[in-house]
């Protein structure tokens, strides 16, 4: 405690605190990372309005879902990291519980169960992008670094079995998704080098093992991504309808609400999975690469908060959280200007929906928590 | 604190921690830069492909049908023109249940349950925003049927559009003929691009004809459309590149005929329950005041489209309604051809005027038993070129044809147009026959049949045998009679209006090379003689030609059916019906300054000039009525 004070007295000493900072302080918030969070809020809702429509209906009720993300933000940052280290293991479990519940008796929502009514509907998933790197963490916290071939098997159960649960809802993008959180934690740990090339060399029998396992409209994906153009109507068409709209855009782009591919629905998902291409068609190169430099600095912040955490669970957290939206954000433009498959990922922070919003939100809120509720030294 | 936490080296895992995010960090700014390179490349380098492709995406040419051009009788009456016709129409996308939507209409009897799965058919087949036709023409007590019934049809509703009819159909359908549906074989026939939007194109008659004046041209409009090609209002977006372009559609030129609708209907009238035809033509100038054929049809049936046994029932009719006689009917002439061969006669001449023979009922070629013989048995006795003329005497002309000769008799009879095409303004005309000994020997194969015999040219005389024609070209022929020579191609298109400026453009009458006679007294003997047969004492049509405030000229033909096809089909009594001799005739009128020729062809109407003459006699006596009120 007398640390902390201490703490506080030397940066008292180095900047003076404003109102602003002093409020910040308070409630436990970040203030880079909140701005850089409220900037892409922003700009994601301007460009939203346009994709929905303007359909005002929608844009509002995007923009309470936000709100709560937001709040459910400021609550989690409110909560020390060492409390939710505690809960980790129970947030994991009842995951895996509900992952099972949702394959006995979800609900079908485009043709996969994804969704789970207990009251709201929610997809279980979402826990488990959390639950996930937080649980490889927690496993991790305590044990001598970098881990040991015995632990990496336990490391391997804790990842792969909430993974496979949700892959067979199906939704391989998600499931490949919290795979990556978990698997960023054990390398951010301190794997070998050596390991995670034998690892990579496994991946690729894995590889066919699992275009065996996948659903033919995930092959579809896999092989249109190859050749589009093969077939145009059909599973090529979202990416060639892409790939249209943010080529046509140019530097400056048509305009805001004035993308003809957008508007006149030539673009599949605009609002969702494909809202990057809405941007790129209406705001151009140079709209996109603000977005990105806006997400390059979040994750940077990310990075620098995990680097400065005090223990090691807060620092692999928020490693990973930091690490696994910035290939949110990767796998998202890539699949929409037709680098990657389409496997449905929407583009964090931007993309309509609010479940998503919220676990992204939520993230941050661990990130906050790290940041502000640090000791100057380990205990 | 755990055994585990204490020998933990917590430097060490940081250091190791802060390797890895570097580490990290580098492969992200590595795979951020594919992405940006990646975007580099869509929107710098590849911008005008995708501009182009977006543009390709959104916008839809969109053809405009033109009106089609109206058709004018000689006194502006509309013989063809464009009425809103309602249709039943469904729009997939607007109903919730098909299927039970189509069963109620059915219960109240809009639709046809038979029609029920195809239409069903229909309307998964197109886009679910594009409307499908339910019933193409809807009646009034329809309309009112519906209108009641509406709101328990959402989605279903009567639209507008613009049907040819003929407002005088059966009078004119064989001149104007009509419009029906495009075919595959009509596509292939016109310039696919100029009927994108056309659904309807001329079939027969001047419609066929004038297709290409009475169509228009096809305007284009550019139509922004969303991905699923419906298309969307310009001012429901915001999009600043949408400009509307458009380039209306012309509508088709109007054409104005020589037909006189009064005339039709006098003709048509006349033909009722007749099978024949009546041709008028303005010996002046070669219009065609009047065509006729009988049984007649409603051509309005074919652009609503009509059902299979309609069809059938047309197609299959004995009576052949949907058969022009007037220009496709070939029929023996008779005696109508025998004041050309008198005028041939004395221009070559094998007889003067005063030339006299004696008719005793038949006539036999030295060396030969067999008879030809006369229409009246008990024979005319004396008779000169006058009497064999006004009373169609036989034998006279069996006993100048050998003098004639049949390759003579051709060449005059083809001089006034008969044998060839006259190259009316619709299409479809037969050219008729006139033989000859060239024209026999190509038309047979065999070699005893391609030889001339004496006794073809006996019968040729009196427009019988081989010799065939039709009702126009006997009305042309009768015109090249009033006009002692001078000859016009027949038509009936004289005018064609642009409908946008209202310019009318005047076609000329196209003469013909004029029959020109040595010595042209001998058009004063034969018409003379012509004037007889409808207004002297002893004229075959005196009765015809009684009572008039105008001197006419005329010439029966009553020509024998030598055989009837199909003759085991018919019944006993339609077998004596149709071998009867069909009825002929030709006239002309007033005979100083002629101003309408006929011809009238009644099949196995039995006498030229009992039955023919009056119709004839009626049509000149209506149009010289209305002629002279309207000089007066």
């Amino acid at each position: 405690m007398q640390l902390s004070d201490t703490q506080r007295i030397v940066d008292h000493n180095a900047r003076p605190l404003g109102a602003a900072s002093r409020l910040l302080r308070r409630l436990h918030l970040d203030g880079p990372l909140l701005i850089g969070l409220l900037l892409i809020i922003s700009f994601g809702l301007v460009v939203l309005y346009s994709a929905v429509g303007a359909n005002m209906q929608l844009w509002v009720g995007q923009c309470m879902r936000l709100g709560v993300a937001l709040i459910a933000m400021v609550i989690i940052a409110q909560l020390p990291p060492s409390f939710m280290r505690r809960w980790t293991p129970w947030g994991y479990l009842l995951g895996l519980g509900l992952l099972v519940l949702v394959l006995t008796g979800g609900e079908v929502g485009k043709g996969a169960q994804r969704w789970l009514d207990l009251g709201v509907r929610f997809q279980p998933s979402e826990i488990m992008k959390l639950a996930v790197p937080m649980m490889a963490a927690w496993y991790l916290h305590e044990r001598t670094l970098p881990p040991r071939f015995s632990q990496l098997l336990v490391l391997g159960v804790i990842i792969v079995l909430p993974t496979v649960l949700i892959a067979r809802q199906p939704d391989l993008g998600t499931a490949l998704l919290i795979g990556v959180s978990g698997i960023l934690v054990v390398l951010l740990a301190g794997l070998s080098f050596r390991l995670i090339l034998a690892f990579g060399l496994a991946a690729v029998p894995g590889a066919f093992i699992l275009w065996n396992f996948m659903k033919d409209y995930q092959r579809q994906r896999v092989l249109t991504l190859l050749d589009p153009d093969s077939d145009p109507l059909g599973a090529g068409y979202n990416i060639i309808q892409s790939k249209i709209a943010i080529g046509s855009g140019g530097l400056f782009g048509k305009g805001w609400t004035n993308g003809s591919q957008a508007q006149l629905e030539f673009l599949p998902e605009r609002n969702t999975d494909f809202i990057f291409a809405v941007m790129g068609e209406e705001l151009g190169l140079l709209g996109l690469l603000s977005l990105l430099v806006l997400y390059v600095f979040i994750v940077g912040r990310g990075l620098h908060i995990a680097i400065q955490a005090g223990d090691s669970f807060s620092r692999l957290v928020a490693g990973s959280i930091s690490l696994t939206f910035f290939v949110y954000v990767f796998v998202n433009t890539a699949m929409v200007t037709g680098l990657v498959p389409v496997v449905g990922v929407p583009l964090p922070l931007v993309s309509f929906g609010g479940t998503s919003m919220v676990t992204l939100l939520v993230g941050f809120g661990i990130l906050m928590s790290i940041q502000t509720h640090r000791k100057l030294l380990p205990q | 604190m755990s055994l585990l936490t204490s020998i933990k080296d917590h430097h060490a895992e940081k250091r190791i921690f802060v390797q890895r995010v570097i580490a990290a960090s580098i492969i992200c700014v590595l795979l951020l830069s594919i992405v940006i390179a990646r975007l580099i490349q869509l929107q710098v380098f590849e911008f005008e492909h995708y501009a182009e492709r977006s543009q390709g995406n959104r916008f839809r040419i969109e053809a405009l049908p033109p009106t089609r051009g109206l058709i004018f009788d000689r006194k502006g009456r509309v013989l063809a023109e464009n009425l809103p016709a309602y249709q039943l129409e469904l729009i997939p996308e607007q109903v919730p249940d098909v299927e039970d939507t189509l069963q109620r209409l059915a219960a109240i009897n809009l639709i046809n349950r038979d029609d029920i799965p195809r239409i069903q058919q229909l309307t998964k087949a197109g886009p679910r925003f594009k409307p499908v036709t339910l019933s193409f023409r809807l009646t009034e007590e329809e309309i009112a049927r519906f209108a009641i019934q509406r709101p328990r049809f959402p989605g279903v509703d009567f639209q507008p559009r613009l049907v040819r009819h003929y407002p005088h159909g059966i009078e004119v359908a064989h001149a104007i003929g009509y419009v029906g549906a495009l075919s595959t074989s009509d596509l292939n026939r016109l310039d696919t691009a100029a009927y994108t939007g056309t659904a309807h194109t001329g079939k027969t008659g001047l419609e066929y004809s004038f297709e290409s004046d009475l169509h228009g041209d096809t305007g284009h409009q550019q139509v922004i459309t969303n991905a699923r090609g419906r298309q969307i209002p310009l001012d429901s977006l915001q999009l600043q590149s949408a400009q509307e372009q458009k380039e209306s559609a012309t509508p088709g030129e109007n054409i104005y005929l020589s037909l006189d609708l009064d005339l039709q209907k006098i003709a048509t009238d006349a033909l009722k329950g007749r099978r024949g035809s009546v041709v008028a033509i303005d010996p002046r100038s070669g219009e065609i005041l009047t065509m006729v054929s009988a049984p007649g049809f409603d051509p309005n049936y074919f652009p609503l489209g009509m059902s299979r046994s309609q069809y059938a029932s047309l197609i299959n009719d004995l009576d052949q309604p949907l058969f022009n006689r007037a220009i496709r009917g070939q029929y023996p002439p008779g005696s109508t051809i025998k004041p050309i061969l008198a005028i041939s006669a004395l221009e070559t001449g094998v007889i003067t005027k005063n030339h006299r023979a004696f008719c005793t009922g038949s006539f036999t070629l030295p060396g030969s038993t067999h008879r030809y013989r006369d229409w009246k048995p008990e024979g005319h006795g004396s008779v000169d070129l006058h009497d064999a003329i006004t009373q169609s005497c036989d034998v006279y002309f069996y006993e100048i044809s050998n003098d004639l000769d049949i390759d003579n008799m051709h060449d005059w009879l083809f001089k006034f147009g008969l044998g060839h095409l006259t190259g009316i303004d619709i299409d479809g005309e037969k050219p008729g026959l006139v033989p000859s000994r060239a024209w026999k020997r190509n038309a047979f194969q065999r070699r005893e049949d391609r030889a001339w015999f004496p006794g073809e040219t006996v019968i040729a005389s009196i427009g019988q045998g081989y010799m065939l024609a039709t009702p126009l070209q006997l009305a042309s022929a009768a015109a090249t009679i009033a006009m002692r020579g001078k000859r016009f191609v027949p038509h009936l298109v004289t005018a064609v209006e642009d409908s946008v400026n209202g310019e009318r453009i005047p076609l000329t009458s196209v003469a013909l090379e004029d029959v020109v006679l040595k010595d042209s007294r001998n058009w004063d003997t034969v018409i003379g003689a012509m004037h007889d047969v409808m207004q002297g004492a002893r004229g075959t049509a005196r009765a015809a030609g009684a009572r008039a405030k105008y001197q006419m000229a005329g010439k029966s033909g009553t020509a024998q059916v030598f055989s009837v096809s199909q003759e085991d089909e018919y019944e006993e009594d339609e077998i004596a019906e149709r071998l009867k001799d069909h009825a002929l005739f030709i006239a002309f009128a007033p005979l100083d300054d002629p101003q309408i020729a006929v011809a009238v062809v009644i099949e196995n109407g039995s006498s030229g000039s009992g039955v023919a003459a009056p119709i004839a006699r009626a049509i000149m006596d209506k149009y010289l009525e209305s002629n002279n009120s309207a000089t007066k």
